[in-house]
């Protein structure tokens, strides 16, 4: 078999379980292009795809794990960053990157994300966000914009949506940016940058979900939505994560928002107990330089 | 394979069961554990929390109990032995990653130090109410190994066990003490670690490979598949969804129905080999006391009153209740009249026994609300109403 290999081939195949395709994503979602983004990232930081780690949750967004052909896992919804920080405690020396979407993330798993953030547990988090529940058909999400129609808010969201990056920042998080998936260069760029970066880094993919999202609120298709992404994203890196949340129509702020330093969890741990204990630490093998 | 020495506190100490349970997952060479403070179960990853630094370990305090039960899953496929502790809220926040363990055949340990329920019930005070809860308390069709200790000793020698178990089923295992042994301090003697046995954890000797199955058979062991290693090229995918032998998800009733048959005949059809009970006095006993945990330690006074009193009575304890010593309570049923089981709660483990004996023995439940232990005379009472 792999002496055929002058056949024709994409190449993001080598990345993806080619023998689970079709995958099970809408025509014009923007999930399938945060996919190839990592592929491109992955592929231009020569990265060791063996010492690297896909963990989802439920959702559209937590099917990416069973697409990307790495030691890949699907967990429950809301849970991937702490079975993420299991992984990562376990086994120091792998990337692990956490795929998920706004619902699984900051919904339902909105304790786990403030908490890692907070410890700057070694994680690299990507947020692909849509708007909506869109596996389940529709339901409101936590960064619905006010007004916008849900099948359980059909007559308009009347909740705050969260803002991401600012809840990432005030966290704790040392690396936010924000890009749509319009945003393909600047994309693989975050994702080549954190992918080398200690702590907790954060992504947050603003993405069309032309089926249910943009179709409910009369959105137009995925076309559509790049087009939009276009016109009314502006780039302003360095960005006060106050001043970036989104409206419904209205601007998206995108960009590099905070890249800063401190120790990541399993350091400052080891920090804490080498000095508290001095002699009678047996360290723990978390791969940190000492 | 024997204990590594460095986690092996060998010598006689007065411990109480929290404790004694942290030196038998050290022994059993956990060196990886989450947790969530919650009472009576808090003292345990108190003791975890200062001694695994001292052996190369590592505690990491999460946000909460569900956080804690899927944490020790991401250590386990990275290659741990991983165990959390907690009472009964904190287990029943942790209910959907039992399930996870389950499906994803993922070896964990999780402590529950029962308390008085439901709800906050009685968060200082003894409870043995969630025994059908460690059996089915996930959603799904599975099964779990359920082992109830009853002293500070066997809080060390079964949590080893309980490790041991998770490795040879790939399940989660349910360490079912209760408050009161959880706070009771006795003698507890550590052995040297080369009298301790440890089953490490099965990794496949197939090479990692595109066509590599992660749940595909192997040693002709027909129940339980051995384990990739993370990080080597094995590139596999795991999903709490109905999968495949690859571990891809499949949605069919198929694929379903050879999955769950074999997680749950795993634990069935070794059940026999799985079992551990005790038995007291039980040749001649017209009337056989039944009882776990705190409350096995309880019915033995009843039974040293009932025999003062000429009434011929024994003891069986299964030290495993999940899955139940099924084989041995039938020996025991052709042999004798009633059976009286003790427990605190208003029937659960009763239920089972009823199930067996199906109706030739009396069975009598000696229930209990919990808070407290059982007064022996009052089950005393309850045999010699029996024996009329």
């Amino acid at each position: 078999m792999s002496k055929e290999t002058n056949k024709e081939m994409n190449p993001v195949e080598p990345y993806l379980r080619m023998d689970r395709m079709p995958h099970i994503w809408c025509s014009g979602c923007g999930i399938g292009i945060v996919v190839n983004c990592f592929v491109r990232a992955l592929q231009k930081s020569k990265v060791d795809i063996n010492k690297l780690a896909v963990v989802s949750g439920i959702g559209c967004t937590g099917r990416i794990a069973g697409y990307f052909k790495v030691d890949s896992f699907h967990t429950t919804h809301g849970r991937p960053i702490p079975f993420a920080t299991g992984l990562k405690t376990a086994r120091p020396d792998m990337n692990v990157w956490v795929f998920s979407g706004e619902g699984d993330l900051v919904s339902i798993g909105g304790n786990h994300f403030i908490h890692a953030a907070r410890r700057n547990a070694d994680l690299k988090v990507i947020c692909v966000n849509n708007f909506t529940y869109a596996m389940t058909g529709g339901q409101v999400g936590p960064t619905a914009p006010l007004h916008s129609i849900a099948t359980t808010a059909p007559y308009g969201t009347y909740d705050q949506p969260f803002n991401l990056p600012f809840l990432a920042e005030s966290s704790g998080a040392v690396y936010v940016a924000r890009w749509t998936t319009f945003h393909v260069r600047q994309l693989v760029k975050s994702m080549q940058e954190i992918k080398n970066k200690p702590g907790f880094s954060f992504l947050e993919v603003i993405a069309p979900c032309p089926t249910i999202y943009q179709r409910r609120n009369r959105l137009g298709d995925g076309l559509a939505g790049m087009r939009y992404y276009k016109e009314r994203s502006k780039v302003v890196n360095g960005a006060d994560t106050r001043n970036v949340d989104i409206k419904l129509g209205g601007d998206i702020i995108v960009g590099k928002f905070i890249d800063r330093d401190r120790p990541t969890q399993l350091e400052a741990m080891d920090q804490e107990l080498s000095h508290k204990l001095g002699d009678k630490y047996v360290p723990y093998p978390t791969g940190v330089e000492r | 394979m024997k204990a590594d020495p460095k986690g092996v506190l060998t010598g006689a100490h007065f411990l109480d069961g929290d404790h004694a349970c942290c030196e038998g997952a050290l022994a059993a060479g956990c060196r990886c554990a989450f947790g969530y403070p919650i009472t009576p179960s808090t003292e345990v990853v108190e003791r975890i929390s200062r001694r695994f630094p001292m052996v190369g370990g590592v505690f990491l305090q999460m946000e909460d109990e569900i956080g804690s039960s899927i944490a020790i899953q991401g250590a386990a496929w990275g290659g741990k032995k991983v165990m959390t502790v907690s009472s009964g809220p904190g287990i029943s926040l942790m209910m959907e990653h039992i399930g996870l363990a389950a499906m994803t055949e993922t070896p964990c340990v999780f402590v529950n130090v029962q308390r008085g329920g439901p709800s906050t019930g009685l968060p200082t005070l003894t409870g043995q109410a969630d025994m059908m809860q460690a059996r089915w308390g996930s959603h799904g069709d599975y099964e779990t190994i359920a082992i109830c200790p009853n002293s500070p000793q066997e809080c060390f020698d079964l949590a080893i066990d309980a490790f041991n178990l998770a490795e040879q089923y790939r399940i989660p295992v349910m360490f079912m003490m209760d408050e009161s042994v959880g706070h009771m301090t006795e003698r507890v003697v550590i052995p040297e670690a080369d009298e301790i046995d440890i089953v490490e954890r099965r990794y496949t000797k197939k090479p990692p490979s595109d066509d590599y199955e992660l749940y595909a058979l192997e040693d002709d062991n027909p129940f339980v598949p051995p384990m990739p290693p993370v990080g080597e090229g094995y590139r596999f995918h795991v999903t709490g969804l109905t999968h495949d032998d690859k571990g891809y998800p499949a949605m069919d009733a198929q694929t379903q129905q050879k999955l769950i048959r074999r997680i749950v005949d795993k634990i069935r059809l070794n059940a026999d080999a799985i079992a551990k009970y005790e038995e007291y006095q039980t040749e001649d006993a017209d009337i056989i006391l039944v009882a776990y945990g705190i409350t096995s330690r309880v019915v033995i006074r009843t039974m040293e009153m009932a025999r003062e009193k000429g009434l011929k009575v024994g003891v069986f304890r299964p030290v495993i209740v999940w899955p139940f010593p099924e084989t041995r309570l039938k020996e025991l049923m052709d042999q004798t009249k009633a059976f009286v089981v003790a427990e605190l709660n208003y029937g659960q483990v009763v239920l089972e026994v009823e199930r067996l004996v199906a109706g030739r023995a009396k069975v009598v439940l000696a229930g209990h609300g919990g808070g407290d232990i059982h007064d022996p005379k009052e089950i005393l009472r309850l045999v010699e109403e029996v024996a009329k």
